[in-house]
């Protein structure tokens, strides 16, 4: 199986650890995840303005060579994975955009949609499968876990189609692959304040800290998520519970977590 | 020779603004075989009537073209107009100036050009039209209503008061209806048993009422005054003839854990059960699913403690037909199912619940005998939530976008009762907006915000979870812009309703269309709300949209008087439109019959002359027209063109296709 891959510029600063065990795990499942040459940021944040034509490009341009390579388009911040999927479907399904932005881009072939856009979660579940990495697991990860989906990764959902949005069930059931025991809270996918830390930080800290302590009243020894700005917020909330990102314990997980 | 007459309408300024009305007129004055066209204010007056008649008779026309607005809207009227002057009525036509012309335009020029063309279209047809006369047929002088609700209780008790013989299919165990579950209803704080049951005994007595509960309409044959009906009565393992409902087989039925759908599932009851003590029959049924002597043979205690011997578990579906001359569709509602609203927690929370289960719960024949106590431990609860719209006005594609309309006041209604009864208990109530047109209503709610205490918060709610067994409701507060979180011990979801699901089976086998909700949908929202498209097909409660008590008892008492003006007649005349078969052509293929969706077409062999003194026998296509509703799905299938229709030839439709063409 071979991916293209977006790691996107958060996973070359300050989430390097989403990216080096993203790749080592892909490694050892037996996944190649080719890195898009060139790439350009994906536009930060999906642009809510349909004539904003601009913001949209450099998503398009991720989009069109992954179509030239295959067609299927892995992500894995959970940011990057919005932006990208959402200008997807504007170039499927919204004749205005997809004009102008093909107007101005002046493809050697027009780009409509085509590339399937997939969260490495998803390429867990629907391509490698959970099963399959319940077996390749060598070191299962016993302990009670919290998923924490955030909300750009299931909304809006009829675009993003990741998972039921108030009920998501897709890191609990990477949780039991890897051997862990997925603990459901009620704030798994409440907002943990997001871009609010830049203005307003106790507002951010107020949202993040009830994420945390709902895990941890249901139980959670620690929390994964798959998003480098929820893991900013929640880490600086000031709980005493452990936030990792769900590659790193996969890759813990699957025994490849060690410098090599 | 033919003697037409044109009458141009201007339709106040609906069609005269946008189309020239006198160029029209004078236009289709020079076309062959005119003899007389005219333009007035108002065709449809009874000046404009007038006019038509009178020109009709001076200048003896032979057929008229009225050039006005759909056909669907005024046909009728202008063929009696014609008829009123000696004309036949099927030599009139109708050019549509409004709906397809001065509505969709803004430029005179095209417009008037336009009406011209349609003008001319009619008149060119009318040159092939034949006097036509519809044939008649009887009236069975009996009704069917299905459903046994309230809708369907009132609208037999009408038509069987007026002396009318009537049918009520019912598919529960019992009638009643939704309203049967009810505790009290608004405004006035009624018991909902107890002006309910009254009703359901009437229909039981009356000597013109048939139940049929348990059963279902099977298949419909037939058309208005003349529908066959088959139901299907399910297998209830009881001889009804023979039950007394004395309820000894209930006591002593060892399956006792099957849940009790009447009670909205919050308790159990036995295989053998009779749905509650008023039921009408009060009959019991066996749960074939529940039943342990059905299941696996062994049992049969309650057929031994039978004292009447009605326990028949042998019983089969069985099937009977009936004649009848109307439909009333009164099949209601049921609340949506919550599974695309997770963020409320109610498959998770025991004390999450619908407003059909509080009513339960709220009820002196309810699981907990009318004391108002949490389903998850049964202690009374002293923070009580309600949240509205729980699947109404939704547009997200979860819920509806509709309306359900009763919820804010039975939620007001639900508010009142509890603090009327539990006056420590906090109420809260998060709505989008409070919706109480009708008497009395908005008195109503006010009462429960200002003499009640309860507490409205105008806001939506966007998760309910447990945390250490309080139910946090989290929402917004619009007015005092803030999030607020209340912790609470019940929490109650106005959730939407929507048409029963057996509706969509139904409007298949009547031919009644459906909107995209499910709704059956009135031949005319304003004017025609209790008729159907499909003649002889009344609606009432809310399988035609959602409306409270005092609305649906309206509605079926007006289809119920649809219902006695039909069966009041003898005859009824037809629609003489019909399809017709060349014999000379028709090759017996069939095809025609395959598609006829009212089984009107039958085939017989016939013995034609051949030349020689030598005749052949053939097998040709013939019509009922009687059951033939002109639709023209077989004129278009029949490859060999024999099939045609009567005012609606494929000479005529040529022929308007050539003066449309015609420049």
């Amino acid at each position: 199986m071979v991916f293209s891959y977006y790691p996107g510029c958060t996973l070359k600063n300050q989430a390097k650890d989403l990216d080096i065990y993203a790749r080592k795990s892909a490694q050892a499942l037996g996944i190649e995840i080719k890195e898009i040459d060139e790439w350009q940021c994906c536009g930060g944040v999906y642009t809510s303005s349909p004539d904003d034509i601009a913001p949209r490009l450099s998503s398009i341009r991720i989009l069109a060579k992954a179509k030239e390579n295959g067609g299927k388009l892995v992500t894995i911040c959970s940011a990057c994975h919005n932006v990208i999927k959402r200008v997807n479907d504007d170039m499927k399904n919204n004749a205005d955009i997809n004009l102008r932005a093909n107007n101005f881009m002046q493809l050697e072939e027009r780009y409509n949609g085509e590339t399937a856009v997939l969260h490495y979660l998803e390429m867990l579940r629907d391509e490698v499968g959970f099963d399959n990495i319940k077996k390749a697991v060598k070191n299962p990860i016993n302990k009670k876990i919290g998923a924490y989906y955030g909300c750009l990764l299931l909304r809006p959902n009829g675009v993003m189609a990741f998972d039921n949005p108030e009920n998501p069930t897709i890191i609990e059931e990477f949780i039991k692959a890897i051997g862990g025991t997925p603990v459901v809270y009620p704030f798994r996918n409440e907002c943990c304040g997001a871009y609010a830390s830049l203005k307003n930080k106790p507002l951010a800290d107020k949202k993040s800290s009830a994420v945390l302590s709902s895990a941890k009243g249901h139980g959670a020894e620690m929390v994964i998520t798959a998003c480098p700005l929820c893991y900013y917020n929640l880490k600086r909330s000031g709980e005493d519970l452990p936030v990792i990102y769900f590659t790193e314990l996969l890759a813990k997980a699957l025994g490849v977590d060690g410098d090599e | 020779m033919h003697r037409i007459g044109v009458f141009v309408c201007h339709c106040g300024s609906n069609i005269a603004a946008t189309v020239d009305v006198e160029r029209v007129s004078n236009a289709l004055a020079h076309e062959p075989g005119v003899v007389h066209s005219v333009n007035y204010q108002y065709m449809c007056s009874e000046n404009g009537q007038q006019l038509i008649k009178n020109a009709i008779k001076e200048h003896n026309l032979s057929g008229i073209v009225v050039c006005s607005c759909s056909p669907r809207m005024h046909e009728a009227t202008f063929r009696k107009t014609a008829e009123a002057a000696g004309l036949n009525p099927y030599m009139v036509e109708i050019a549509n100036i409004r709906e397809q012309c001065s509505w969709i335009h803004k430029d005179v020029e095209e417009a008037t050009e336009k009406a011209i063309v349609l003008a001319r279209t009619a008149v060119a047809k009318l040159t092939l039209n034949k006097p036509l006369v519809a044939g008649e047929t009887g009236v069975t002088k009996r009704a069917l209503v299905i459903g046994g609700g309230i809708a369907g209780i009132q609208a037999a008790l009408d038509i069987a008061d007026a002396g009318y013989e009537v049918d009520i299919v019912e598919k529960n165990p019992t009638i009643g209806g939704r309203m049967a579950q009810l505790d009290k209803t608004f405004p006035t704080l009624d018991c909902s048993a107890c002006i309910l049951t009254p009703k359901m005994v009437d229909c039981a007595q009356h000597e013109k009422i048939n139940i049929y509960s348990y059963s279902e309409v099977d298949k419909v044959k037939g058309f208005v005054g003349n529908f066959k009906v088959t139901i299907k009565k399910k297998a209830r393992y009881v001889d009804e003839t023979k039950c007394t409902g004395c309820g000894v087989c209930m006591t002593n039925c060892p399956s006792k854990k099957g849940l009790n759908s009447f009670n909205m599932d919050l308790n159990t009851r036995p295989a053998i059960y009779i749905p509650f003590a008023q039921a009408i029959p009060n009959v019991a049924v066996i749960d074939p699913e529940q039943c342990i002597k059905l299941k696996s043979g062994k049992c049969g205690l309650c057929s031994m403690k039978c004292g009447a011997n009605a326990i028949d578990y042998k019983q089969q579906d069985s099937f009977v037909e009936r004649e009848y001359g109307a439909i009333v569709v009164a099949t209601g509602f049921k609340p949506i199912s919550l599974e695309n609203f997770n963020e409320y927690g109610y498959a998770d929370n025991k004390d999450v619940i619908t407003s059909l289960e509080l009513e339960r719960l709220m009820n002196a024949a309810g699981p907990s005998k009318g004391t108002l106590v949490r389903p998850s431990d049964g202690e009374h609860p002293h923070v009580i939530t309600f949240i509205q719209c729980v699947g109404s006005r939704d547009v997200s594609g979860c819920g509806k976008p509709y309306c359900s309309k009763i919820c804010c006041m039975y939620t007001a209604k639900h508010a009142m009762l509890i603090r009327e009864k539990y006056p420590d208990t906090q109420v809260n109530v998060f709505y989008i907006d409070v919706r109480t047109p009708g008497k009395n209503y908005d008195e109503f709610y006010r009462r429960a915000v200002e003499q009640y205490g309860v507490n409205y918060i105008k806001g939506m709610v966007g998760k309910v979870y447990n945390e250490n067994g309080k139910l946090m409701v989290q929402g917004s507060n619009l007015i005092d812009n803030e999030q607020v979180t209340i912790a609470s011990d019940l929490v109650v979801l106005a959730t939407a309703i929507e048409p029963d699901p057996s509706v969509k089976d139904l409007a298949t086998k009547l031919t009644i269309s459906i909107d995209t909700n499910n709704f059956l949908t009135e031949a005319h929202a304003k004017l025609k709300p209790v008729e159907c498209a499909t003649a002889g097909v009344y609606l009432a409660g809310v399988c035609q949209g959602p409306k409270d008590i005092p609305e649906t008892v309206a509605q079926a008492s007006a289809a119920a008087s649809k219902v006695i003006g039909l069966l009041a007649k003898d005859k009824l005349k037809g629609n003489p439109c019909v399809a017709h078969a060349n014999e000379m052509t028709c090759t017996g293929c069939s095809q025609c019959a395959e598609v006829c969706p009212y089984g009107a077409i039958t085939y017989e062999n016939k013995e034609f002359r051949i030349g020689g003194g030598k005749t052949e026998k053939r097998r040709v296509a013939s019509v009922n027209p009687a059951v033939c509703q002109g639709c023209g799905a077989c004129t278009v299938t029949c490859p060999s063109g024999a099939m045609d229709l009567h005012g609606f030839s494929s000479a005529q439709i040529l022929k308007e296709v050539e003066a449309i063409c015609k420049r």
